[in-house]
């Protein structure tokens, strides 16, 4: 997309041992993150989101995981990396933050205290100094009160402000990569759409990109540049989010698209949902891990389609290769 | 704050009061057993057992009794033994209480110390030969019984190698005040210490280990790595100060149990004339003044304790701290 490339992702594969033997968890999931970007990664639970960001954190530490192909930092390779060299670019370079605000922060500790430590971790500044750094960026988070907020305890304050000091937290070494895994699925509705304001500000105010892992696609269609859709591990369709929610390629993601509820129109009687539930990663098929779910399934599907451009995207299908492409859909107002 | 721990010494004074109207209901309220008969000893003259009637208050009304017991205890402090006339019960298990605290606070600091070092040395190398190994030895410590284990120690460090360099510096069995001599205090109960420690070494280490691993899985943990925190300081500041709010309630409720006479079997074994001995020895003469002393002692002891964790506990875990 523009600028130059932050991060490069090619062919990661994670593959954790189930029952005795190695099972691609995530297979061969390819992207690029340009800088100030932010890309989204939808799927559904178990798609492999969470450890596709986790791996890209070098933080699968279950005992016989394997993690192959590549991942490319600012051009340096992070597959392989030494821990105590990975470990100074966790938390300062990339961060990360999580789901559930209410246990991402060590309870017995201030926030403040915990956001001070992320600081001093990688830079060598007083205590105070620190602090002083830390009260700021909750100010900016948009925390009130923020000297007061640096003193309490996590179990004292809401969702939202807790989220917003994990932010802060993640900020606080200025990194170029911030990964975020469903940082709204916790939360209440307006508490979401603020923080993702605030995800969509930190571009502009702080130059990172973001990677923003969601089940939601009305979060991406508010928020993403460009995305990527993983089904049972494997990238399903990738490409700017307005043309993928406009064409869709990928029958997955035109019936994602399709169980979002319309606000204008005719209501539904009912929503279309997608039947069955996704391969797990040990069961998945040979073929196209969701023929067993599609309503175009015909015997090409026996073979795993590779990735194929397909407009501005790249569709994981052989649809559009057999000239057959899915029609275009009516496009929400929200992301045109 | 001050509310709270004026709530919390009513809560303290009320439970104690509860135990000792139990304790006293229970020893010299039993139908069919006369007290009188047996504090005035076999064969009394009628006149001593009118004397004794009138001074323990036996022909008035419970509450009185109660009163008068309670009076005797702690006002007066003139409560004597059933067994060994004119001795004073009170006096006496305030010369045992200081054996005992010596022997369980000193096994307390090697137990906290050791088990602590196991357990997260083991969580650390989880799964390794080095975590196998430790508890292991944590599994032996439970296993041995303390008096034999005491045995063992006394028959190797007093008697079979007494004279070799090893254990020369071995005192003979017995107390020595921590205010007379306080390197004789230190080498009398060393071997004490460590033969009551071992059980509770075992027991902490494999809880703490276990309390650590779950600990790995918390998201909290998981942000603490992501923050770039090395693996040393994950485990010791968040790891080990999330887990040791379980380890000090267990701590709590052990070292008052063991305060209030549960270390038993060490003083037995060792000599030491502590409050487990005399529990002991009221227990099996049935002098029951010398029982209501010790209970209530060692009531004091658990109530006492209780509200010292819930104290640390408020400090460990601020959730407690505002949850009142």
């Amino acid at each position: 997309m523009e600028g130059d490339t932050l991060l490069a992702v090619r062919d990661l594969t994670v593959a954790l041992p189930i029952g005795g033997r190695l099972v691609p968890i995530v297979e061969s999931v390819s992207f690029t993150l340009g800088a100030r970007e932010i890309l989204g990664i939808v799927g559904e639970s178990g798609s492999g989101k969470s450890v596709t960001s986790l791996a890209i954190m070098g933080l699968i530490d279950v005992p016989g995981a394997r993690v192959s192909g590549s991942v490319r930092f600012r051009g340096r390779e992070l597959v392989g990396l030494a821990p105590r060299t990975y470990r100074a670019l966790r938390g300062r370079e990339i961060a990360m933050i999580f789901q559930d605000p209410m246990t991402a922060f060590t309870p017995v500790y201030t926030v403040g205290w915990q956001i001070d430590e992320q600081i001093r971790a990688h830079q060598k500044i007083s205590r105070k100094e620190a602090r002083s750094r830390t009260v700021r960026l909750l100010g900016d988070m948009g925390v009130p009160d923020p000297e007061q907020v640096a003193g309490r305890y996590p179990h004292q304050l809401s969702g939202g402000l807790r989220q917003r000091a994990m932010i802060a937290m993640a900020l606080s070494c200025n990194p170029a990569l911030l990964i975020a895994d469903e940082p709204t699925t916790a939360l209440d509705v307006t508490v979401q759409a603020q923080i993702l304001d605030l995800l969509r500000g930190l571009r502009r105010d702080y130059g990172s990109s973001v990677l923003l892992i969601t089940h939601d696609m009305g979060v991406v269609a508010e928020t993403c540049d460009r995305t990527l859709v993983l089904y049972s591990g494997l990238v399903a369709e990738r490409g700017p989010t307005g043309a993928l929610f406009a064409r869709p390629g990928h029958p997955y993601t035109a019936a994602l698209l399709d169980s979002i509820p319309p606000l204008h129109g005719p209501r539904p009687k009912r929503l279309p949902s997608i039947s069955g539930s996704p391969p797990t990663p040990d069961e998945r098929p040979a073929g196209c891990p969701f023929a067993l779910r599609c309503t175009h399934v015909h015997e090409a599907c026996a073979v795993r389609p590779p990735l194929v451009a397909c407009g501005e995207q790249d569709v994981a299908c052989v649809l559009p290769t057999e000239g057959r492409p899915l029609p275009p859909r009516f496009v929400p107002e929200f992301c045109a | 704050m001050v509310t709270s721990v004026l709530w919390r010494l009513g809560q303290m004074l009320f439970v104690l009061v509860g135990i000792s109207v139990l304790v006293f209901l229970v020893f010299f309220a039993t139908p069919g057993a006369d007290p009188t008969a047996r504090i005035a000893g076999r064969n009394a003259s009628p006149e001593t057992m009118a004397r004794v009637r009138v001074e323990y208050g036996f022909d008035r009304p419970l509450p009185v009794q109660y009163a008068r017991m309670m009076e005797k205890l702690f006002v007066t402090r003139d409560l004597t033994s059933y067994v060994n006339r004119g001795q004073k019960v009170v006096p006496e298990i305030l010369e045992a209480a200081p054996v005992t605290v010596s022997l369980v606070s000193g096994a307390a600091v090697i137990w906290v110390v050791l088990s602590v070092v196991m357990g997260v040395i083991a969580a650390a190398l989880r799964g390794s030969w080095v975590d196998r190994g430790l508890m292991m030895l944590g599994l032996v410590g439970i296993s041995t019984p303390v008096f034999w284990l005491g045995q063992v120690v006394n028959l190797v460090t007093q008697s079979r190698y007494h004279e070799s360099w090893l254990f020369s510096w071995v005192p003979g069995l017995g107390y020595v005040p921590l205010t007379e001599d306080p390197l004789g205090w230190f080498r009398v109960l060393l071997l004490p210490w460590l033969t009551l420690a071992v059980l509770f070494v075992g027991i902490y280490s494999r809880v703490l280990r276990a309390d650590l691993v779950a600990v790995q899985s918390e998201d909290f943990m998981r942000t603490a790595r992501a923050k770039g925190l090395s693996p040393v300081r994950v485990l010791l500041v968040h790891g080990l100060r999330t887990s040791m709010i379980t380890f000090v309630s267990l701590f709590g409720l052990d070292f008052a149990q063991l305060v209030g006479g549960g270390a038993l079997l060490t003083e037995v074994v060792f000599g030491l004339q502590g409050v487990g001995r005399l529990t002991y020895q009221g227990l099996s003469n049935l002098d029951l003044p010398l029982i209501m002393a010790t209970v209530m002692y060692s009531a004091v002891f658990v109530v006492v304790a209780n509200a010292a964790v819930d104290m640390v506990y408020a400090v460990l875990d601020p959730r407690v701290r505002d949850g009142g």
